[in-house]
């Protein structure tokens, strides 16, 4: 099993790639049918959405199988941290588009709206009497009249909850590390379940300001700053919670050794990373 | 498990490649995905061409003859978001897969599973992207930068160009990260960091620049999606959004773009011109450093490219100065490359004939970029065809002419056979004149005032783009030869080239045999001092 110990490890033909090209190709014609109001579509986009997700599975299932196999050296190891360590930082700059989109708003377009810079005429002209301050549904009030979400209720409960589930992977890290197993299942299934709450605690957020706040995705640029920003963070907490649940039953089926855990790291990156996104969601769209 | 063991077994054996479709379809063999990536790559060039060819024809002379205006907003729409997508960047991504394991002695890609995945994501956008010529409404027509609010009128097809983009999006940041483990992690153990090979230090910078801005052009279309079906109000002032945000955060993604689209082709150049000159690169380090700067100057130069769409005057300030300054590890390049031929013993191979056009051709898109950046200036250029002449001379006899020398030069190391020489010269003549014939009278017209992206214009302007349809209907044909020269060699036709294919070329891809076999470096090799320019 310890052969290709010297050797990086090339994988030969895979359908998955393929598989997952024709599950894209679903996916996205379905939902572009669906968007243009043909109902059909919303079935294309189901099956593309299964087809991918087939895909993941059968495409983990046969990494897993090498690396528990032993096809992996430490420069395999090394790629796949690599290839994690980018990726998230692509995420990180999806998220600091949306950031920026926050910052020109409330920085430039809503204050110019309200005349600032030599914009006194635009305002007077357009948009007469509209005062550019944050939080805005614009100069057209834009979806009516809405309540700012306050940051010490639920958004502090749950900045809470991340905060103590980065700490408790670190722990389950740290015992899978020393070999505790016993450890290692309970503080990686509180992290999990911890992200599940947070995810549900949201969708309550959500609940409550659509139903009682009257604040909406179509709340003018606050709404659409919020809900694209927290709506994001929330979709990567889930798959985060997800990857995490994949990891907890690997380790439950014996996978993971003290030394070689990629993917329980892998994971945690990621979890730490959602956390910091998270961490700035608090501070920005919440908080000042 | 069991079959991944028995899989283990066969690679050790060196099993060739599958037979039929399968080969190309479940491959992970990066020279099998590069030479997907280059097929796919110049397909998609003459199609792009042929839409440039609907705008040329359109503009031969002054009223609407062909087709009517909507259609013709498509056809540039179409023509950029091809080219540039499809055809320019595949094309370094496919020259990537196949020489950088050649070059820093990997046995393949760090992840081959992946590569694949990058490619064949590739068709699927191109697909759907290009459906959208027989939807209701029409293909996109609103210019490859999407502005909104035109973007959001156009019909059927804009859920289409949305996620055509964030397939385009997927397949680039996989295709990157690939390239920039397969660098950082997969080197020949003695191939330090400073002896890489300037193609595969470009393209890491590339990767990286690919990586950082790819995500963000995500951002900004899922913003225009929202705003189409969902509601919100990122670029609708009555929101408290503002349109011109998306074009900061389009160019915020589209200025690092134009690098990413150069700095392989900087790459290839550098590559070929030492080879020819039979002469080490003048100043390999510097290089290296002229490269980053440029792209840490791509990510604070983005609003150049508005002058005219309303920002404070410091800001104006600031991004004309800063471009400006692009000028200095871009004129290092320049020099550089010429101190590399300064008493060479040079030949002109057609590589080299193509590299030398690069060098001077690019050099004039770039001395037009610094008039652009001119912010007071700008105001008089911007929408103009002197802008059309600017890009596309660093595009075409820059980006383009640094795949095809790149092409001529390593073809011979991937098919085993030579081009023809005299068939690549006269595509190599014909060509630059032709690029020169139909780009350089876009200067005169846009200086005098000739907008872009009409598809009619004032009788005043009459000759010279008469002049430019001839010129851009020559290098169409043109290019038809290149198809033939590469056929013929693909098909295994002409000479038999040695393992050196050059006169003692420099780099690792020189010491495989000629077809490189289908493994290469299945152990690392030894890189000796003669096989650098170190």
């Amino acid at each position: 099993m310890t052969h290709a110990e010297n050797r990086y490890y090339v994988p030969h033909d895979s359908h998955w790639p393929a598989v997952g090209a024709v599950g894209l190709l679903f996916l996205m014609v379905g939902v572009s049918f669906w968007l243009n109001g043909s109902s059909p579509g919303f079935w294309v986009m189901l099956a593309g959405l299964a087809v991918v997700v087939f895909m993941v599975a059968g495409w983990f299932h046969d990494v897993i199988g090498e690396s528990v196999g032993g096809m992996y050296n430490q420069q395999v190891d090394m790629s796949f941290r690599m290839g994690m360590f980018w990726f998230i930082f692509s995420e990180v700059m999806f998220f600091a588009a949306f950031f920026g989109a926050l910052f020109y708003a409330r920085n430039m377009a809503v204050p110019w709206l309200g005349g600032e810079s030599n914009n006194f005429f635009t305002n007077l002209l357009l948009w007469e009497g509209y005062e550019g301050s944050w939080p805005s549904n614009g100069p057209g009030n834009v979806g009516g009249e809405y309540e700012v979400m306050a940051p010490f209720g639920l958004p502090l409960i749950n900045t809470a909850i991340l905060l103590t589930s980065s700490i408790t992977v670190t722990i389950a890290h740290h015992a899978l590390q020393h070999g505790k197993r016993g450890l290692l299942y309970v503080f990686l299934a509180a992290t999990f379940l911890l992200g599940y709450v947070f995810v549900f605690l949201q969708a309550e957020e959500y609940i409550h300001a659509y139903q009682e706040m009257n604040l909406k995705l179509t709340s003018g640029i606050y709404g659409s700053t919020f809900f694209m920003l927290t709506g994001f963070h929330g979709l990567h907490v889930t798959v985060g919670a997800i990857m995490l649940t994949v990891i907890w039953l690997r380790a439950i089926r014996g996978h993971f050794s003290p030394r070689q855990h990629f993917a329980f790291e892998a994971a945690a990156w990621y979890w730490h990373f959602v956390d910091v996104v998270w961490m700035g969601l608090y501070v920005f769209v919440y908080w000042m | 498990m069991t079959s991944a063991v028995i899989d283990a077994h066969l690679s050790e054996e060196h099993h060739g490649p599958a037979k039929g479709i399968r080969r190309w379809l479940y491959t992970t063999n990066h020279k099998d995905i590069g030479s997907m990536y280059l097929v796919f790559s110049l397909v998609m060039f003459l199609v792009g061409g042929s839409m440039a060819l609907v705008i040329r024809s359109e503009l031969f002379t002054p009223g609407l003859q062909f087709v009517d205006p909507a259609f013709f907003n498509q056809m540039t729409t179409m023509h950029a978001l091809i080219m540039v997508f499809g055809a320019v960047m595949p094309a370094f991504v496919g020259l990537a897969n196949w020489m950088v394991p050649l070059m820093i002695g990997a046995p393949d890609m760090a992840l081959p599973r992946m590569n694949n995945w990058s490619f064949w994501i590739l068709p699927v956008a191109f697909g759907m992207l290009g459906s959208t010529l027989f939807m209701d409404g029409g293909a996109p027509a609103s210019g490859w930068t999407m502005y909104p609010p035109l973007v959001l009128q156009t019909g059927d097809a804009f859920p289409f160009l949305i996620f055509s983009v964030h397939l385009m999006g997927l397949s680039s940041i996989m295709g990157a990260i690939n390239v920039i483990v397969t660098i950082i992690n997969m080197r020949a153990p003695d191939m330090t960091l400073l002896k890489m090979p300037m193609f595969v230090w470009t393209w890491l910078i590339t990767a990286y620049l690919l990586i950082a801005v790819m995500p963000v052009l995500a951002g900004a279309v899922t913003m225009l999606l929202t705003d189409q079906f969902f509601g919100t109000s990122f670029f609708l002032a009555a929101g408290g959004g503002d349109p011109v945000m998306f074009q900061h955060i389009f160019w915020f993604f589209g200025h690092p773009e134009v690098y990413i689209m150069i700095l392989p082709a900087f790459g290839v150049v550098s590559e070929i011109i030492p080879t020819f000159s039979r002469k080490p690169l003048f100043g390999h380090d510097s290089m290296v450093y002229a490269a980053s700067s440029i792209a840490f100057l791509s990510f604070i130069v983005w609003a150049h490219h508005m002058f005219t769409t309303g920002m404070p005057l410091t800001g104006q300030l600031f991004f004309m100065f800063a471009t400006m300054l692009i000028a200095v590890p871009t004129g290092v390049k320049v020099f550089n490359w010429v101190g590399t031929m300064w008493r060479g013993a040079m030949t002109f191979e057609t590589p080299m004939l193509f590299a030398l056009a690069f060098v001077v051709l690019f050099t004039i898109g770039g001395f037009s970029g610094l008039m652009l950046a001119i912010a007071p200036a700008d105001i008089q250029y911007h929408d103009s065809y002197f802008v059309v002449a600017h890009f596309h001379y660093v595009l075409v006899p820059g980006a383009v002419f640094g795949i095809m020398a790149g092409v001529y030069y390593w073809m011979p190391k991937w098919t085993g056979r030579m081009y023809d020489e005299r068939l690549g010269q006269i595509h190599f003549w014909l060509s630059t004149i032709f690029v020169n014939l139909t780009f350089f009278p876009m200067h005169f017209v846009g200086l005098a005032g000739m907008p872009r992206r009409i598809p009619d214009y004032s009788t005043q302007f009459a000759d010279f783009n008469s002049v430019a349809s001839i010129g851009a209907i020559g290098y169409g044909v043109s290019q038809l030869l290149f198809v033939y020269i590469v056929v013929k060699c693909v098909r295994r036709q002409g000479e038999t080239a040695t393992d050196m294919v050059w006169d003692h070329p420099k780099g690792l891809e020189w010491t495989v045999p000629s077809p490189a076999p289908y493994h290469t470096f299945d152990t690392p090799p030894r890189v000796t001092e003669g096989a650098t320019f170190h």
